[in-house]
């Protein structure tokens, strides 16, 4: 079991430093390619969860697809470096002291909660990343929420097209 | 299926990340900036569903990911689109700058 633990300790490591790295870049192509390195981190905590349809789609529509999206839009806007305001500096240093606050409860109710004790597991537990499994579960259980995901989909293809399409000039 | 790693130190790990995020979208200028957090939030919140469901043996919890990804791809679309178009009218993507219709 050893090298599922270092598996969780490399990737978890790798999450939290690229996302301090994202939040603390000023240009937009560096933090991009932070957010796409946590992508594949958080890929590799899903396969230590045993969750692997999930640990493929994450690579593929998140780092494959949305990150591919915005580095398109950072591109053709072609922005300088970001520069911060004086009044913008008294209020980050406001919102980090509060978010440390934040993190610093929630250690203190991990070190002093119990740990959670094994419930018996339900039959088929061990299926439960699998394609397979997750497929099954999708096309029966859960038919009516993934055809109204099509629906949103198609909508926000046509926002999109409508927001971002030139006005014709004449 | 028996875990090596306790469920605590991954509702720890992701409510961190969380917390990262909430900072970045709160400090940020640029608009992309805040995108890119607020995707870094909606991981985290994944992550805590996906390590649910694994710990309970329960598949629910990842296709709520599942739809949450096709979200998160939807909101993608949509909200670069706007920015595109706010960029197009006021040459700007930094959010303090776009204050028309403060009081």
């Amino acid at each position: 079991m050893s090298l599922a633990t270092g598996a969780f300790f490399v990737f978890a490591a790798g999450a939290v430093a690229t996302a301090i790295l994202l939040i603390t870049r000023k240009s937009a192509i560096p933090a991009a390619l932070c957010l796409i390195t946590h992508f594949f981190c958080l890929s590799g905590l899903y396969l230590t969860l045993q969750a692997q349809l999930l640990a493929a789609l994450q690579v593929l529509v998140y780092a494959g697809a949305i990150m591919v999206l915005v580095v398109f839009v950072i591109m053709l806007l072609n922005l300088g470096d970001e520069v911060k305001s004086v009044k913008h500096s008294q209020v980050r240093s406001v919102v980090v002291i509060v978010f440390v606050g934040v993190m610093g409860l929630q250690l203190l109710a991990f070190l002093l909660g119990q740990q959670s004790n094994h419930t018996a597991l339900p039959p088929n537990a061990e299926l439960v990343g699998s394609v397979g499994e997750l497929g099954r579960v999708l096309y029966t259980d859960y038919l009516f929420p993934f055809e109204a995901v099509s629906l949103l989909l198609l909508s926000a293809v046509v926002g999109s097209l409508t927001l971002a399409k030139r006005k014709l000039e004449n | 299926m028996f875990q090596s790693i306790p469920l605590e130190y991954y509702l720890l790990l992701s409510g961190t990340l969380f917390c990262i995020g909430a900072v970045g979208v709160l400090t940020r200028r640029n608009a992309i900036l805040m995108f890119m957090c607020i995707e870094l939030m909606l991981n985290a919140v994944n992550l805590t569903l996906v390590a649910f469901s694994s710990y309970l043996g329960d598949t629910a919890g990842q296709i709520f990911v599942f739809f949450t990804m096709t979200v998160a791809a939807a909101e993608a679309a949509v909200g670069l689109a706007i920015i595109l178009a706010l960029f197009r009218n006021k040459q700007t993507v930094y959010v303090d700058e776009v204050n028309l219709m403060r009081w």
